[in-house]
């Protein structure tokens, strides 16, 4: 694949946008996890609200081969409802915080859903035939007088219209005392791995009665606490390895054929601090809010408040390449620890051959860089700058002194605006950006 | 939802209050530099630079430190607070009280609740006059480590002898508490009702920035209004250090509190274990223990 900026390599062009198009947003139309199944053909969201809305990719249409597919809505499902917990007196929120593909190993297929408290294995599968001719029963369900029945039919598969159904089919509860932030399924297809602020568990697929802690990280007493895990990955190829990563900006790589309890890491990854841009945010603009492996699995990219990171699994003590995201932000962190957008969670990910890394950032803008020609790009996500087909213009945003036309002052950038969530296609050039509650999704111009 | 947990849509710098703040601070020190009527050389001319530049530091610094308790506070009234974020805001909270232990000014602020009444709101008027005073009369504290929110380098360390020394007062229910009694009552009563200690003119404008600041804060909801009525909002400013003052000589209201930090709250949010030695919750134990009794038939 060629870049992602400029010449003859990728141009964006608007897809798709998926939401209301009010200015009133509802609090739970707010999306809060995006996610590519496997094979791409897949694109799950989950929203505040507790719902999970799958799209499918549609065939090409023959007429207009210079175009791909577009993403319609192929089911839409309740995943999670809002819980008190009567012990705390506290609710427990529907939100999906992260949706997870389990990899497709028949004509159903399989995600794991979860909010702060439990995770749900879904089946989502379709029905396109069903049976008529029954015996014992009506065409609509009503039960036949057994006396009256003087003859015996076969019944027949009819087809129907095609109907998708969403079953949950494991439960996973009561195992998390604090707020699940991740989960990741093993390459074992087997077992997968869910973190909360504190603990780190490991299930089986199957079992959902018991799980296994494999990092506990809190302090015996509580005010000692000064860290919290911030997001958790199982190794794509390794299924004994997984990392997780801190409040701190830190990231413990473990290996699960060490010890039971993997709270002694393996490797610890961690970059010194410039002592010339230290200030009383260093730590909160350090902490780690995702932490994602390459599809190879010899790298893995980190994202805190200001920058991303890529780490090579080799080399502990620093990043082997940083991308700032909006450093311009640096002379505002008291604003914005004020209104606590210092706080915002942004999420990376990497496109299908790892050589470019995208992530979000405020006013609805999103980041891409590649990581070849080290050229990187601002889109924004908005109806505004969405004409169909369009291609997207880069945005600019300026750093002080003279402001350029087409370009944004860092004042005026709505901080309600914010792009935490994207999702890029794992074989082609297909990006989704969750902009609030709608769904962008963007395609590179087929040359 | 509490004005400083909306975002804004537009960042325009620092806040109003803040600003306000800021100005206010530099406006006194321009105020107080011209009336004195001395010749000013140029060697002071930049020592007063510098005290300005402390002066704003620590008020800098002030501010952010009641930012960070108000979200903290704030926080934990929420339906079920994220985690990371407070232990983030409390590790701020640590770092600035470290800092101004290291400098002094922590102990300035504990030195001058010794001796004070039970009079909540009073006292936090007393104590922020008199360390407006004391910066009068010194010319402001000597310069600690500087680092600014928008510059990037760190200058040297001086701690002034002078603060340092002051003794440690039998205790003082720490900034913290004070802070929070501010909020509930009307700023302007506790403006005009002055400690009585030396006010003078310059310390006006000191006083309007608090205004300011008091206004802003006096229209947060603050859910148990009395003070120390809410033994887990005490708890939660009760431990930041307890080597320098002891909540329970001071605040005659409250009842002697375990010292529990702020993550104790946590820990008792989520889970049942560790002890906990609230006076109620003992009562429902020996109340369960009674039922008990009765049940087995002992």
């Amino acid at each position: 694949m060629a870049g992602v900026a400029g010449g003859n390599d990728f141009q964006w062009c608007f897809s798709q946008v998926k939401g209301a198009i009010d200015e009133d947003v509802a609090e739970a139309d707010i999306i809060s996890t995006v996610e590519f199944n496997n094979s791409g053909e897949f694109l799950a969201t989950g929203d505040k609200g507790g719902r999970v809305v799958i799209f499918q990719h549609e065939q090409e249409c023959k007429n207009r081969p210079h175009l791909r597919g577009e993403y319609n809505v192929y089911s839409t499902f309740q995943s999670h409802e809002p819980e008190f917990d009567y012990l705390k007196s506290l609710e427990i929120e529907e939100k999906i915080n992260k949706i997870r593909w389990l990899p497709q190993q028949n004509s159903a297929h399989f995600l794991l859903s979860t909010n702060d408290k439990t995770i749900k294995l879904w089946k989502i599968s379709e029905r396109d035939k069903r049976a008529e001719g029954y015996n014992l029963k009506d065409e609509d369900g009503r039960l036949r007088d057994p006396f009256r029945i003087t003859s015996l039919r076969v019944p027949v598969l009819m087809p129907m219209d095609l109907m998708v159904e969403a079953s949950p089919r494991r439960v996973f509860a009561n195992a998390h005392t604090y707020h699940i932030n991740s989960i990741s399924v093993n390459s074992d297809h087997q077992t997968y791995l869910s973190a909360d602020d504190l603990r780190i568990n490991l299930w089986h697929l199957e079992i959902t009665d018991r799980s296994f802690n494999i990092v506990d990280i809190k302090p015996a007493n509580m005010e000692e606490l000064t860290e919290v895990i911030t997001a958790a990955e199982c190794q794509p190829n390794q299924c004994n390895v997984f990392v997780y990563s801190s409040s701190k900006g830190t990231i413990r790589l473990c290996d699960m054929r060490a010890a039971a309890l993997c709270d002694r890491h393996t490797k610890f990854f961690e970059e010194p601090e410039d002592p010339s841009s230290r200030s009383f945010f260093s730590e909160i603009i350090s902490s780690i809010s995702d932490v994602k492996f390459s599809h190879s699995g010899r790298y893995m990219m980190t994202r805190d408040y200001l920058s991303v990171k890529v780490w090579d699994l080799n080399m502990e003590n620093r990043p082997v390449e940083t991308y700032q995201v909006h450093e311009y932000l640096r002379s505002k962190l008291c604003s914005l620890y004020e209104n606590d957008c210092i706080f915002d969670k942004f999420e990376c990910c990497w496109n299908g051959s790892d050589s470019a890394i995208m992530t979000g950032s405020y006013n609805n803008f999103f980041r891409m860089f590649d990581r070849n020609t080290r050229k990187d790009i601002t889109l924004e996500a908005s109806r505004e700058s969405s004409k169909p087909r369009g291609t997207l213009k880069p945005r600019k945003v300026s750093t002080g002194g003279k402001r350029k036309k087409d370009e944004i002052s860092v004042d005026s950038l709505d901080f309600n605006k914010k792009i935490l969530h994207t999702a890029w296609h794992p074989k082609e050039n297909v990006i989704a950006v969750a902009a609030t509650n709608n769904l962008y999704i963007f395609q590179d111009k087929i040359n | 939802m509490s004005l400083l947990c909306q975002a804004p849509t537009a960042l325009v710098g620092w806040p109003p209050w803040l600003e306000a703040s800021v100005q206010h601070a530099s406006q006194f020190w321009m105020a107080n530099m011209y009336s004195k009527g001395t010749k000013r050389k140029f060697s002071d001319s930049v020592d007063v630079a510098t005290d300005n530049k402390a002066v704003l530091y620590s008020r800098q610094r002030q501010s952010l430190l009641d930012m960070s308790l108000i979200k903290l506070q704030l926080c934990h009234m929420l339906v079920e607070p994220n985690m990371c974020r407070s232990v983030l805001i409390a590790n701020t909270v640590r770092h600035i009280q470290e800092e101004m232990t290291h400098d002094g000014s922590w102990q300035l602020v504990t030195e001058a609740f010794s001796g004070s009444g039970p009079s909540d709101h009073l006292v936090a008027t007393e104590v922020l006059c008199r360390s407006s005073v004391l910066e009068q009369q010194d010319g402001g504290p000597k310069l600690y480590s500087v680092m600014g929110y928008d510059s990037c380098h760190e200058e040297e360390v001086v701690t002034d002898e002078g603060l340092c020394s002051v003794a440690v007062g039998d205790g003082a229910p720490a900034l913290l508490g004070t802070i929070d009694h501010c909020w509930d009552r009307a700023v302007e009563d506790r403006v005009i009702k002055d400690s009585g200690s030396e006010v003078k003119d310059g310390t006006r404008s000191w006083e309007g920035a608090k205004t300011v600041m008091g206004q802003v804060f006096g229209t947060f909801e603050i859910k148990n209004g009395a003070p120390g009525s809410d033994p887990a909002l005490e708890e939660l400013f009760s431990a930041v250090d307890a080597s320098y003052y002891d909540l329970d000589t001071i605040l005659t209201d409250i009842q002697s509190t375990p010292k529990m930090g702020p993550y104790n709250l946590l820990d008792s949010m989520t889970s049942s274990h560790g002890p906990t030695s609230n006076s109620s919750c003992r009562t429902d134990l020996n109340e369960l223990d009674h039922i008990m009794e009765i049940i087995v038939g002992s």
